[in-house]
């Protein structure tokens, strides 16, 4: 099922599957966000936004806005934290 | 030569800079923009190179003023600043995001060395890096392991820098392009990039180290917690605040006393005259008007730097990031406000951390309203002047209520304004707020001193000019006369010189918001600093120092009469005045740090104009809504 970055549920591992054009894409993608890394959210800000996903060890914030724009697909497991 | 330092943010590259340069650095702008350089001398087998630190970037494609001039610099072989061997410092614990922008490098062709930074982080986190298959991918670099928040490395590195490799022209992404122009490539190019790092495998995870959650991730639960993070930050904040108010002033005072006596020594010791007043009036108090700010800046730094270092500010940014953005700002935005509070000065050198033109203007723009410490001599005057001191509702002290209102009023007027101004402001790209959070860890001491140092350095070596020459232009007002006579005392010298008789000619303009011409000279005076006001009304009002001149004064005040018998300072009058320094931009050296930070003269003058205005208006209604 198609899915955009900012709608994974917390913990949820899921698989970059593409970046929408947008003017910050070339930005998200040199952040690590391309096709088949491994994110997943781990906390978000009071309010909602922005949103912390771990990748690659590393903690990552980005706002709900700029999520959108980045396509993602589930994996199977979760994340212990 | 010169030595580029490049690489991501939060990857230890200023360690690396002050581990190579120590403390022989510079810091001036790049030629012809406004984003500093900061650079340092480097010895290297007798040799000395220039070595020039850039701004962190994540790819040589710009998103920011900051990252332009990367691209900039690195793309014209003409320019001053191009390099002719780069240091990349790269964070071994996430090589292979960093590896990118120096893959770009490479391939444009500098000589290179690849400096694997903070090596003991990526092994706590069980990343094993193959430096062979790394040497493999880019023979034509050389690989130095460093951790440099502890200075291990810096022998190896200077070796290197002492033996670079000539290029043959040899890449790493054979048919990589590289086009400013064309976002849709770049984007390609970046995608071909990791597609290609990725699939090298330079790095090993060691999985069961990982699935642990480090006391990093734990401790963020509880410091982006919607009511203990924010307590946190609230917390600290009046912790900074309380030690700038309790220890600013010590040195404070003794920077006043210590230039007052020097001031007095040179009156007493050179012969009378024009020369003698020049210096005990006009020179020494202008460099007293500079130095007195340093505790201030000195202290707050101190603070922010360590947040900064210890990783907490980022987290600040993330947690205040949705409540600024309504009013056109960045969570970054949150801390040079904060600041202004003490200070607008540290405050505007503390907004080049927002990447976002438009949200630093904005920012920078709406500091003044933040009530500054300057402030509150004249709060404090005017408020037991014409506020009775009794009490609301039984357990609100009305005056302590009235200098909180004053407070408030500035934050809102700065959130309103921000709100305009982010109308106003023509801008194309949208400010994005994509950012990392780095891991925790202690800071390092000798960043945090050389960065209050260069905060220090900046505001005496280029805001302090300005002040300087403005507190001469002030002096020579208030001391000449075009009568050209001698008078018996200090408050007939002021009223009859060019600042009284302008402060008099004014007077139809202020008398609308109740004040006369002793208010307005006071005014005009005190633009070299707010608290200054007092000191003036203290010379009008013929006060000589003393333990209880500002009873004395107070009483002279609550006493003078208008024309028609009705007192001068009437409730109106008072708040009135109180509404006005909330408003207007009485600082000569907030506009010459906007003018250094802006790089133009437009920016501080459209502020003064417009917080004046503001001011003007805001004090007229006060005026006649209490008389």
């Amino acid at each position: 099922m198609p899915m955009t970055l900012d709608q994974v549920a917390l913990h949820q591992v899921v698989y970059i599957e593409s970046v929408d054009q947008s003017p910050i894409s070339s930005k998200l993608v040199e952040m690590g966000l391309t096709k088949g890394q491994e994110i997943s959210p781990v906390f978000k800000a009071p309010f909602g936004d922005p949103i912390a996903y771990e990748m690659n060890g590393s903690l990552l914030s980005i706002r709900q806005e700029e999520a959108q724009f980045i396509q993602v697909k589930s994996a199977a497991h979760f994340v212990s934290l | 030569m010169n030595i580029a330092l490049l690489g991501n943010p939060n990857t230890g590259k200023s360690s690396v800079f002050n581990m190579l340069t120590g403390l022989r650095q510079q810091i001036g702008n790049f030629p012809g923009v406004t984003v500093e350089q900061r650079s340092g001398s480097l010895f290297v087998n007798g040799q000395t190179h220039n070595l020039i630190d850039f701004p962190g970037t994540y790819s040589l494609y710009p998103h920011s003023h900051d990252e332009n001039i990367v691209y900039q610099v690195l793309s014209e072989p003409q320019h001053p600043s191009y390099p002719d061997h780069v240091i990349f410092v790269a964070d071994s614990s996430n090589l292979e995001r960093n590896l990118l922008f120096f893959s770009q490098l490479y391939d444009i062709g500098f000589s290179c060395t690849l400096v694997l930074n903070m090596s003991d982080i990526a092994q706590r986190k069980g990343i094993h890096l193959s430096s062979e298959a790394l040497q493999a991918q880019f023979p034509e670099a050389q690989l130095v392991h460093t951790n440099a928040r502890v200075a291990l490395g810096k022998q190896r590195l200077l070796e290197a820098i002492a033996q670079p490799i000539k290029r043959s022209g040899h890449r790493f992404l054979r048919d990589g392009v590289i086009d400013l122009s064309d976002t849709l490539s770049q984007k390609a190019d970046a995608e071909a990039r990791l597609e290609r790092i990725r699939s090298l495998q330079f790095v090993q995870l060691k999985k069961e180290e990982t699935n642990k959650p480090s006391w990093s991730r734990k401790l963020d639960h509880f410091v982006v917690h919607p009511f203990w993070g924010y307590l946190l930050f609230a917390v600290l904040l009046l912790t900074v605040f309380q030690f700038i108010f309790a220890f600013a002033s010590i040195p404070m005072d003794l920077i006043e006393s210590g230039f007052v006596s020097l001031s007095n020594f040179v009156k007493s010791k050179m012969a009378a005259g024009l020369l003698n007043d020049l210096i005990a009036q006009g020179i020494i108090p202008g460099i007293g008007g500079v130095v007195v700010f340093i505790p201030h800046i000195a202290i707050l730094f101190f603070f922010i730097s360590i947040l900064e270092e210890s990783g907490y500010l980022a987290r600040v940014v993330f947690i205040m990031d949705r409540l600024m953005r309504p009013f056109g700002l960045n969570g970054k935005s949150v801390v040079p406000l904060m600041s202004s509070m003490a200070c607008a000065i540290p405050g505007i050198l503390a907004t080049r951390t927002i990447p976002n033109w438009k949200e630093r203007m904005i920012t920078i723009l709406i500091a003044p309203f933040m009530s500054c410490s300057a402030r509150i001599p004249v709060y404090t005057l005017l408020i037991s002047l014409v506020i009775p001191n009794v009490y609301v509702g039984g357990f609100i002290q009305l005056q302590g209520l009235v200098l909180f209102a004053l407070y408030a009023l500035g934050v809102i007027f700065a959130m309103l304004s921000a709100v305009a101004l982010n109308w106003l402001l023509k801008q194309k790209s949208k400010g994005f707020h994509l950012m990392e959070l780095p891991d925790y860890k202690a800071p390092r001491w000798g960043n945090v001193a050389i960065n209050v140092y260069e905060k220090v350095r900046i505001f005496v070596s280029d805001a302090g000019k300005i002040i300087f020459a403005l507190s001469i232009l002030l002096w020579a007002l208030a001391t000449f006369s075009p009568e050209n006579k001698q008078f018996d005392t200090p408050e007939q010298q002021l009223e009859h010189s060019y600042i009284g008789i302008f402060g008099k000619s004014i007077e139809p303009a202020i008398a609308p918001l109740g004040y006369d011409w002793k208010i307005g000279v006071s005014l005009l005076t005190s633009f070299a600093a707010r608290e200054v006001f007092v000191g003036s009304l203290a010379t009008i009002y013929a006060v000589t120092d003393g333990d209880d001149a500002q009873q004395r004064l107070m009483q002279r005040m609550k006493h003078d009469q208008k024309a028609d018998g009705s007192p001068v300072f009437t409730l109106a009058t008072g708040l009135s005045l109180m509404v006005f320094y909330v408003f207007a931009m009485q600082c000569m050296a907030t506009f010459a740090v906007v003018k250094r930070e802006t790089n133009s003269w437009r920016w501080p003058f459209i502020q003064l104009f417009f917080m004046g205005a503001l001011a003007y208006v805001a004090a007229l209604f006060t005026f006649h809504f209490f008389s």
